[in-house]
């Protein structure tokens, strides 16, 4: 066996359903944690970045009509191909973030456990953060949880594949439609999460995940005019002010790392959100 | 007889004698100064300004231009407050202020709405019916939260967040400041205040009603100024929050300038509402729903519906039924209790109303306004209704924010969608149909975060209200709006 050649995979972005080059055609090389050639990785561009936008945009009323059930069904089904690609994704994980073979495989499990947390809250999340509101007068009056739109992700740069699926999964559940920027130097992980919601029946364009230089692409999600929220957690400290300033052009939301625990709230699930309130009148 | 003539016959014999509230009753003081650390202050640099009254141009008091060094020591004391008292006191006192807060409001309300009506022009049976009951509302809904934090659905123990910055309206400026200042002392913060520069004495008043209250020194800080007042909270180091309700254009300054820190934000900005009328809407209550959606407080609302779109089959008869009714508004002095339509807030928003007017007619829209007979002085505007308006005219994209009505058409519910959501705001929407499934198909597709269904500019202290998109975000009113001051 030593002597077959391994057959390479080409590491592509995912816009609106399809795994494409780059427009520009550039891409990039990615290493393993000790410096060893992991993947030549697609180096998204500008134009990626403006086609994942209109791709999302087109995308995000399907799945917000989606029924809130059927949204669940569809995180869980992600879970549910992860699960059956665990060894693969530990392979990457470990490769990209130097960890221990069991290690890796715990955070794994972790990720997977995490879509399955987030693909039980589409149909709850109304129920928590809506309710009704009893106005004095003869009208009712409910207030719904609603997504916020379409949101740009700027991933961690080190974890791989535990903290994408936290800021990804997030706002998807509540039923936005995501451009993922995938942590530069480490996008492998994603990437291959991203393969298998081709097979999870996620709608094209509700989850889009671009690779290439933070640098480059976060300014310019941060100041597009059709991006309604922006999560900066995978930007360095130093440059979230520049960002989150580009980002009050279109008074988009953004979510900025400010050294509180998020896994523990869930400031994730309304990060994204807006309430909408209908009063109705009461009357015979 | 013309349409017109017909309207004006019946007014006059619907005419009233005037019945004018007094004025006497506002018990202002000649000049106010800054309310800093319980007491009433004198501004560092001794400026002060006028606040008019925009019915009749005259100067109802002066009050202090806070400078950087004032809105300094405001911030200090509000800092000083948090640290040493109100972050110390329970829920259940900080409870009992509010509650004592809102008593005294309604003890005082027909000052407070006669005060409101003289500064700002709006009609008095409107401060008397709608801001000032409202305002002691506020309070009263929030005092029973303070002490039931726990149970918000945000976790146990959540914090308040500190000093808050918080920067309000000409439109609504009593009901305004009870939106901020009530969720934000509930939830444990301590507050620097800044009025609109066109409107301030009410919050003023309500410095005298903390004082009566025994609000301790320093919680609320009133700072009284112009945008550079506003500037200079928002930039201040020791702000924690900022809490901002106000045109689009500002908040993307103010969104822009806090980048740089960790202060956090809330805004409530402008809007383009677009009320929507099916063919089997109840007609009567729809005309007056249309009229209270966009002549209520002169359309100097940011959820006005001041994007009217009809169903075709019923367009001509809403139209012919809605010049009528303009017709018959009693447009006029704010302090008589039979006037429907009040002054315009000040001579720049007047120039602001007339100037966008003007795009209506150059564009091609057809021009219907009142014949009314409006005052020599003061500010005013007739009510305007345009039809024939295209979505690519300015006075159907432009907030005008004032009392001049868009009339666009449509044929089916998903038209109608697409045109309400055919905008860069996100605040209020209205529908109008007696068909409560399709009512509810348009609302879950309108990007709007306030939709009024057969009724328009309802507002209530449990009701959540704010905006999506260029509309702002976070949540004035109701449970949602205590997140807005929690550190959660």
């Amino acid at each position: 066996m030593s002597d077959r050649l391994d057959v390479r995979k080409t590491y592509k972005l995912l816009i609106n359903g399809a795994f494409l080059r780059s427009e520009s055609g550039r891409s990039y090389e990615v290493t393993t944690a000790k410096g060893a050639f992991l993947a030549n990785v697609a180096q998204g561009s500008r134009k990626d970045l403006r086609d994942a936008v209109v791709a999302a945009r087109a995308a995000q009323p399907k799945w917000w009509g989606a029924t809130a059930y059927n949204r669940g069904q569809v995180l869980y089904r992600l879970a549910e191909m992860a699960e059956s690609r665990r060894d693969e994704l530990a392979d990457h994980v470990a490769q990209c973030e130097g960890l221990a073979a069991k290690a890796a495989r715990a955070t794994v499990s972790r990720s997977i456990d995490r879509i399955v947390w987030y693909a039980g809250w589409t149909d709850k999340v109304a129920q928590v953060l809506g309710g009704t509101n009893p106005v004095a007068g003869p009208f009712f009056n409910f207030s719904v949880p609603v997504p916020s739109g379409v949101v740009a992700v700027i991933c961690d740069q080190d974890s791989s594949l535990e903290a994408f699926v936290d800021a990804v999964a997030a706002p998807l559940c509540v039923g936005n439609a995501v451009i993922a920027v995938a942590s530069q130097c480490r996008p492998t992980p994603a990437v291959l999460l991203g393969e298998m919601t081709a097979t999870s029946d996620f709608p094209g364009g509700v989850l889009n995940i671009v690779t290439g230089l933070t640098d480059e692409l976060a300014p310019i999600l941060a100041s597009h005019e059709d991006v309604d929220g922006i999560d900066l957690g995978g930007v360095a400290p130093g440059e979230a002010s520049e960002l989150s300033a580009a980002a009050a052009g279109s008074i988009k939301r953004v979510l900025r790392p400010d050294g509180r625990d998020l896994s523990t709230s869930l400031r994730r699930l309304r990060a994204f959100v807006e309430t909408s309130t209908v009063w109705h009148t009461i009357g015979q | 007889m013309t349409e017109r003539q017909l309207a004006n016959s019946q007014l006059g014999f619907l005419d009233y004698d005037p019945a004018p509230e007094s004025a006497t009753i506002a018990r202002l003081q000649p000049s106010y100064g800054l309310f800093i650390d319980g007491k009433f202050t004198d501004p560092a640099g001794h400026e002060q300004f006028a606040s008019e009254n925009p019915a009749n141009e005259s100067v109802l008091a002066t009050v202090a231009q806070a400078s950087v060094d004032d809105v300094d020591r405001a911030v200090a004391s509000a800092r000083r407050a948090y640290t040493k008292v109100w972050s110390k006191t329970t829920g259940t006192e900080r409870a009992k202020y509010l509650y004592r807060i809102a008593r005294i409001i309604q003890e005082r309300a027909r000052e407070l709405a006669v005060v409101e009506t003289l500064d700002n022009g709006k009609p008095i049976r409107e401060s008397r019916d709608v801001d000032i009951p409202l305002a002691a509302a506020h309070f009263f809904y929030y005092a029973g939260w303070a002490d039931k934090l726990d149970h918000a659905g945000f976790g146990a123990d959540p914090r308040p967040l500190g000093v808050a910055g918080q920067i309000i309206p000409w439109n609504f400026p009593l009901l305004m400041a009870a939106w901020k200042l009530a969720p934000a002392l509930a939830a444990g913060n301590t507050c620097v205040l800044k009025p609109a520069e066109t409107t301030p004495l009410s919050a003023l008043v309500l410095a005298e009603i903390l004082q009566q209250a025994e609000l301790p020194d320093g919680v609320v800080n009133i700072v009284t100024g112009d945008g550079a007042t506003g500037a200079a909270l928002v930039a201040h180091p020791d702000v924690d929050k900022i809490a901002f309700t106000g045109s689009t254009e500002v908040g993307r300054l103010i969104q822009r300038s806090v980048a740089t820190g960790d202060k956090r934000l809330t805004l409530e900005l402008g809007g383009k509402g677009a009320n929507i009328v099916f063919d089997d809407a109840p007609i009567d209550e729809m005309i007056e729903g249309i009229i209270d959606g966009i002549f209520f407080n002169q359309g100097h609302v940011c959820c006005a519906g001041s994007r009217l779109l009809v169903q075709e089959t019923v367009a001509d008869e809403v139209l012919r039924r809605l010049v009528r009714r303009v017709e018959q508004l009693r447009v006029g002095d704010p302090i008589d209790k039979n006037t429907d339509v009040g002054a315009i807030n000040s001579a720049a928003q007047l120039a602001r109303i007339q100037e966008l007017s003007a795009f209506g007619e150059s564009e091609g829209a057809t021009r219907y306004t009142s014949s009314c007979v409006l005052p020599e002085k003061g500010y005013w505007f007739a009510p305007t209704v345009f039809a024939d308006v295209a979505q690519s005219h300015r006075i159907a994209r432009d907030e005008i924010f004032g009392p001049v009505l868009s009339v666009l058409t449509f044929r089916t519910p998903e038209e109608a969608v697409a045109k309400a959501n055919n905008t860069n705001y996100g605040l209020a929407c209205g529908v109008w149909s007696e068909k409560g499934s399709r009512t509810l198909w348009v609302a879950e597709r309108l990007r709007a975060g306030v939709i009024w269904a057969n009724t328009y500019n309802r507002f209530d202290p449990t009701s959540p209200f704010g905006g999506m998109r260029e509309s702002g975000f976070g949540r004035e009113g109701g449970r949602h709006g205590l997140e807005a001051y929690l550190n959660v």
